[in-house]
């Protein structure tokens, strides 16, 4: 398939590097609002729709916005398509304006969003950013949906609110509150690690798979806070010492040799 | 009215904890926790960009954006306010409070991305908070942050010596010990 087609962007958002379950980005919505299918597949759409239409503006922005002012500049543009989202839902899905809150002007700091604006939108054309969006919206909206069926299964017994399980199953709370939602997450970390060790045996490039949520950030925009939570990483076992030198100078670079190392350690 | 901000400080930092129950600010709690000094570093810094962040943002709300009926503005203008107060305070700082630079800076960056900060912002105006309620709303969420994410890098030092199957190395064990985690801080809803 071509590289750079409007089906391959669909396909490659929804399986190749599907966000959840690939990629593990944007996992505080993952976790928080997927108590029910229903509201899993509301924030999927909605996050859908705000990363589509960032990402067409943004790329059809990408010549006009200066290079050192990118960041702030994709955040102002998705922080007023999330304003038009969340004006939208309160006065058309009241319902689910309820259920998902606070979630919705979160979208702003989703890790997909702004990581697709970095990685994809600024450097191709309008409408394949506009399918990439869509794509990768896709992707996201299925695995919440999917996270959210099991936390209802398991949680309630119902999945869309249509009861699934025989009267006799006793609903397991636990699944739609909040533990529920890590044993979720790490049952499929689990899995997803499981694939992986089992591609490396067979000597596949698995690369593109991440483990969790410490390479969330690290993935979402290079210049972002990316570099800089595995500055942190690296110079954990030299804290002390930063806290030591005095000097700016060592302190820069201490974190350039930290990003030296990254480089090798990617290698 | 000192009970009520004392409600609101057990609240927010026990009852319905920013990471375990709102998963707000997951990254740098699973990112960062590797270590109980590294987290404490990480949860003061949290603990002074929220509290300042409230204070501005209240301010910016009640005497910006309310008199002027632009409240629908209010996520934009959050997320640029925190973006730019971090950088201020970063460069602040460095200028100077050489000392507190040296013990906060390499985690305040960190920080701008962190949804807790945006999080508790929009509660504070969902809730109707004054500005004081606010601040003391936004401390207690980041006391909260805090706690968890040194209990957190506490077991997780402990959990390096310990057989844990292949697949489950990694992140999925940590998650589970969060999971855990939830489960107790479940416990303190009986509290108020």
């Amino acid at each position: 398939m071509k590289q750079n087609s409007i089906s391959e962007r669909l396909i490659n958002g929804i399986l190749k590097e599907n966000p959840t379950f690939v990629l593990m980005l944007g996992m505080c919505p993952t976790l928080a609002v997927t108590t029910s299918a229903i509201n899993g597949l509301g924030m999927g759409l909605t996050t859908m729709v705000v990363l589509a239409l960032s990402n067409l503006f943004i790329s059809l922005l990408r010549n006009v916005i200066p290079d050192k002012v990118r960041i702030p500049a994709f955040i102002v543009v998705i922080a007023s398509f999330v304003t038009v989202a969340e004006l939208l839902l309160k006065a058309y899905i009241p319902f689910l304006y309820a259920a998902l809150g606070l979630y919705i002007p979160l979208i702003v700091v989703n890790c997909i969003i702004l990581g697709r604006a970095e990685a994809y939108a600024s450097k191709n054309g309008p409408l394949l950013s506009l399918f990439d969006g869509i794509g990768m919206g896709l992707g996201f909206t299925c695995a919440l949906t999917i996270i959210g069926a099991v936390r209802e299964l398991l949680g309630a017994g119902e999945v869309f609110g249509m009861g699934i399980m025989p009267e006799s199953y006793v609903p397991c709370s636990i699944f739609v509150l909040a533990p529920g939602a890590f044993f979720v997450l790490a049952a499929l970390t689990a899995i997803q690690n499981k694939v992986k060790i089992a591609g490396e045996k067979k000597g596949k490039d698995m690369s593109k798979i991440q483990s969790g949520c410490n390479s969330d950030c690290m993935n979402c925009a290079d210049a972002g806070c990316s570099r800089r939570i595995v500055n942190v990483e690296q110079n954990k076992s030299d804290d002390l010492e930063i806290i030591e030198i005095g000097d700016d100078e060592d302190l820069l670079e201490e974190q350039e040799n930290s990003t030296e190392k990254e480089e090798e350690g990617n290698d | 009215m000192i009970k009520e901000l004392l409600i609101i400080l057990i609240s927010s930092s026990l009852v319905s904890n920013v990471v375990l129950s709102q998963f707000l600010g997951l990254c740098p709690f699973l990112g960062v926790s590797k270590k109980t000094g590294t987290a404490a570093g990480m949860g003061t810094a949290v603990i002074f960009v929220i509290t300042l962040a409230s204070a501005v943002a209240g301010a910016i709300y009640k005497y910006i954006l309310l008199p002027f009926d632009l409240t629908y503005l209010q996520t934009i203008v959050f997320i640029l306010v925190i973006a730019a107060l971090v950088q201020f305070v970063e460069m602040f700082l460095k200028k100077f409070v050489k000392s507190l630079y040296q013990a906060l800076g390499v985690y305040l960056p960190l920080i701008t991305t962190n949804c807790a900060v945006l999080g508790v912002a929009l509660t504070n105006v969902q809730k109707n908070y004054g500005i004081l309620t606010g601040i003391v709303n936004g401390f207690a969420t980041a006391v909260g942050f805090t706690i968890s994410i040194v209990i957190l890098a506490g077991i997780r030092e402990k959990m390096e010596y310990n057989d844990i199957p292949e697949s489950f190395k990694g992140m999925p064990i940590v998650l589970i010990t969060a999971g855990l985690m939830a489960i107790a801080f479940c416990g303190f809803s009986g509290l108020l």
